[in-house]
C-alpha cells in the first residue's frame, strides 16, 4: 500500500480516463480481457481500414498499368488520359477557395473578435447550418439555378449548360463553414494579452484583428484554408451535376469540365463491365485522389499541431 | 467597490475593446465585410431553399411519398423507394457503426497509453480518415462486399458498408469529446470504492456521456442520409421500384433517385426532383432538430 502512494508503483496514468491508482492489471479478471481486447480492436479497426482502402485500390490499379503505359494515364488527351481530370479538379478547387477563403475568414473574425460570447452561441451554428445541406441539393442549385439564371440572366455571361464555374461557387459555399468554424477556433486562441497590448499602443479593433490577432494564429487559419481545400477536392456531387461530364484541359471557367471525383461517379454509374480496363481507369483514378488528399491532410494535420504548440 | 473603481473599470472596458477607436471610415467598412461573410451563406441557404421550395410546390401531394419512380407517367412519380431506402440504410450503417465507433473511442479514451506509438498511429490514422473524400469510401465498400463473396453490390449491405466506414471516424471524434467531458472526480470515486476500470467505464463513465455520443451520432448519421456519392460507385441504382425486403435486397436511396432525376430533361421530372429535396432537408432537418433537442434535455453539466 504505502509503496503506491510514496514510489507510483501503480501504473503511470493510461490515457486520460485514468489516475494513477493501484494496479488493477493484476487482478485475474479474464471477461475483462476479453473486453479490452475487444475495445482495442475497434479502435485498430480504424487502421485496417486505411490499409484496406489502399489494398482495394492497388489490385485493380496494378491491373490497369498492364494494359495501359504509365504515359497514356499521365497523358493531356486520350480514352484512359488523368492530367484533364487533374485539371479540372484544380479549376474547380481554386474557384472554391476564391469564394471561401475571404468570406470562411470574415465570419471567422467577427466571431472571434467582435461578437459578444451570447452572440456567438447563436451565430455560430448559423455559419455551420451551410455544412448540413447535402451535396447533391448543392449540385442541383449549381446547376438549375446559380448557371440559368445567376450567370447568363443576372450577369450576362456566356456560360455552357454545365461549367467549372457555377460548380466552384457553390462549391466555395460548401467549404466556408470548415474555413470559417476551424479558424474561429484558432482565432480564439490567441492569448488576451496580446490584443490588450495591442490596444494598449492605441491601435483599434480592426487593426488589432488584422495586425496582431490574425498574424498570430497564421499556422491554425492555413490548417483550417487547407482541410477546406481538401474537401473541395474530394466533394463529387456538385462536380459531378455542375462541371460536366467531358475531359477538357482548358482554362476557361466557362467551360464545361470533368474533374477527378466527377469522372469516378459517371463511369461507376455507367455500364462498364467489372473488372474491363475502362472500370480499372476508376481505381487508378481513385488511388491518385486518395494520394493528393492525403498529402493535404498530412498537412494540415502538421499544421494544426503548430498552432497547438504556438501557445 | 467605490464609485472611482467602477468608474475605473468601465473606462477600462471601453479602452481595451477598442471601441472608442472604431469610428473610422475603413474600420465601418471592415465591419461591413465582416457582416456580410457571416451573412453570405444564410443568404444562399434562403435563396436555395425558396429557389426549390418554388419549383417543387406544384408536386407536393401524397403520390410523392406513396409512389414509385416512374418515367412513363412523370407527373405521379414518386419517392417512396428512395425514402424507404434511406431509412433501411439509416439503419443498418447506425447498427454497423455506433457499436464500433463507441468501442473504439472507449478504448483511445479509457484504456490506451497515449505514450505508445500504435495508440498515437492510431490518432493520426484517425484524423486522417476523417477527411478522405466520400467517394473514396465507396471504392473500398465495393471490395469489401466483393471479399464477402456478393457479386451484387447495389445492395442494402453494400450501401450501410459504404456510408457506416464513412461516418465512422466522425462517430468515434464526437464519442471521445462526449467521454473527455465526464469529470475525474466520478471515474476516481468509483475506482476508490473498489470498481475495476471496466466496471467503472460501464458503469459510471459511458452513461454518463450518452447523451454527448447519441447527438454525435445522429448529426453523423444525418451526414450519412444525404451522401449519394459513395452510393453511385458502390452502384445502388436510381431506378428500383420495390420496397427493400432484407440486407440484400436491391435498393436506391432519396439523394441517388434526386440525382439520377436532375440529369432528365422533363420538367415534370425536374419539378419531381426539386419535391423531393424539400422531403430530405426535411428529413435532415428532423434529425438535427432531435440532436439538439437530446442534447438540450439531457446533457449535463458538471
Amino acid at each position: 500500500m504505502s509503496s503506491i502512494v510514496t514510489t507510483g508503483a501503480g501504473p503511470s496514468p493510461r490515457g486520460t480516463g485514468l489516475p494513477a491508482a493501484p494496479n488493477l492489471r493484476r487482478k485475474a479478471r479474464p471477461v475483462e480481457s476479453v473486453i479490452r481486447a475487444f475495445l482495442m480492436v475497434s479502435a485498430l479497426l480504424s487502421v485496417a481500414i486505411t490499409i484496406g482502402i489502399v489494398a482495394a485500390l492497388i489490385q485493380p490499379v496494378i491491373e490497369f498499368f498492364r494494359e495501359v503505359p504509365f504515359g497514356d494515364f499521365f497523358a493531356t488527351e486520350g480514352e484512359y488520359a488523368v492530367l484533364p481530370l487533374v485539371a479540372g479538379t484544380a479549376m474547380t478547387t481554386v474557384i472554391a477557395l476564391i469564394v471561401a477563403i475571404p468570406l470562411g475568414l470574415g465570419a471567422a473574425m467577427y466571431l472571434s473578435e467582435y461578437a459578444s460570447a451570447r452572440a456567438r452561441k447563436i451565430l455560430k451554428p448559423t455559419v455551420e447550418l451551410l455544412a448540413g445541406v447535402p451535396s447533391v441539393v448543392y449540385g442541383f442549385f449549381a446547376l438549375t439555378f446559380v448557371t440559368p439564371t445567376l450567370l447568363q440572366d443576372i450577369l450576362n455571361l456566356e456560360v455552357g449548360f454545365t461549367n467549372a464555374l457555377a460548380a466552384g461557387l457553390v462549391l466555395g459555399v460548401m467549404i466556408i463553414p470548415t474555413i470559417a468554424s476551424l479558424s474561429e477556433d484558432a482565432l480564439s486562441a490567441v492569448p488576451h494579452a496580446m490584443r490588450q497590448g495591442s490596444l494598449a499602443m492605441g491601435a483599434n479593433r480592426m487593426q488589432t484583428t488584422l495586425r496582431v490577432v490574425l498574424p498570430a494564429a497564421l499556422s491554425g487559419v492555413a490548417a483550417a484554408i487547407v482541410l477546406g481545400l481538401s474537401r473541395a477536392v474530394g466533394e463529387t456531387m456538385i462536380v459531378a451535376l455542375a462541371a460536366g461530364a467531358q475531359k477538357n484541359l482548358s482554362i476557361d471557367p466557362r467551360e464545361g469540365m470533368q474533374t477527378m471525383t466527377g469522372f469516378i461517379a459517371q463511369t461507376a454509374g455507367g455500364e462498364n463491365a467489372v473488372g474491363s480496363t475502362s472500370y480499372n481507369t476508376l481505381f487508378a483514378v481513385g488511388l491518385l485522389l486518395f494520394a493528393i488528399t492525403l498529402v493535404i491532410n498530412i498537412i494540415s494535420i502538421a499544421l494544426v499541431r503548430r498552432f497547438r504548440q504556438a501557445y | 467597490m467605490s464609485v472611482a473603481a467602477t468608474t475605473a473599470r468601465d473606462m477600462t472596458r471601453v479602452v481595451s475593446t477598442g471601441r472608442s477607436k472604431d469610428r473610422g471610415v475603413g474600420s465601418l467598412v471592415f465591419l461591413g465585410a465582416l457582416w456580410f461573410s457571416l451573412f453570405f451563406g444564410v443568404m444562399v441557404l434562403l435563396v436555395l431553399i425558396i429557389d426549390v421550395a418554388i419549383a417543387g410546390s406544384p408536386r407536393f401531394d401524397s403520390a410523392l411519398l406513396t409512389e414509385y419512380g416512374s418515367i412513363v407517367s412523370p407527373e405521379t412519380t414518386g419517392f417512396r423507394a428512395g425514402i424507404l431506402g434511406s431509412l433501411w440504410l439509416m439503419l443498418f450503417t447506425a447498427l454497423l457503426a455506433v457499436p464500433l465507433g463507441i468501442a473504439a473511442a472507449l478504448y483511445l479514451e479509457e484504456f490506451a497509453d497515449g505514450e505508445r506509438w500504435w495508440n498515437r498511429m492510431i490518432e493520426v490514422n484517425l484524423q486522417n480518415l476523417a477527411a478522405v473524400p466520400a467517394i473514396v469510401y465507396g471504392l473500398l465498400a465495393v471490395a469489401v462486399i466483393s471479399l464477402m463473396g456478393f457479386n451484387r453490390t447495389g445492395i442494402v449491405l453494400g450501401g450501410a458498408v459504404a456510408l457506416a466506414l464513412l461516418i465512422l471516424p466522425v462517430i468515434i471524434i464526437t464519442t471521445r469529446e462526449a467521454v473527455r467531458a465526464v469529470p475525474q472526480d466520478i471515474r476516481q470515486g468509483s475506482l476508490a470504492l473498489g470498481a475495476t476500470v471496466w466496471q467503472t467505464t460501464w458503469r459510471q463513465t459511458l452513461p454518463s456521456a450518452i447523451p454527448g455520443i447519441a447527438t454525435g451520432t445522429i448529426l453523423g448519421l444525418s451526414r450519412a442520409i444525404g451522401e449519394a456519392a459513395p452510393l453511385i460507385v458502390v452502384g445502388l441504382a436510381g431506378s428500383v421500384r420495390f420496397d427493400p425486403t432484407g440486407l440484400f435486397s436491391e435498393i436506391t436511396a432519396l439523394p441517388m433517385q434526386i440525382y439520377s432525376l436532375t440529369s432528365q430533361s422533363r420538367e415534370e421530372l425536374q419539378t419531381a426532383a426539386s419535391a423531393a429535396i424539400i422531403v430530405l432537408l426535411i428529413m435532415i432537418l428532423g434529425l438535427n432538430a432531435l440532436a439538439i433537442f437530446i442534447r438540450n434535455k439531457f446533457q449535463k453539466t458538471w
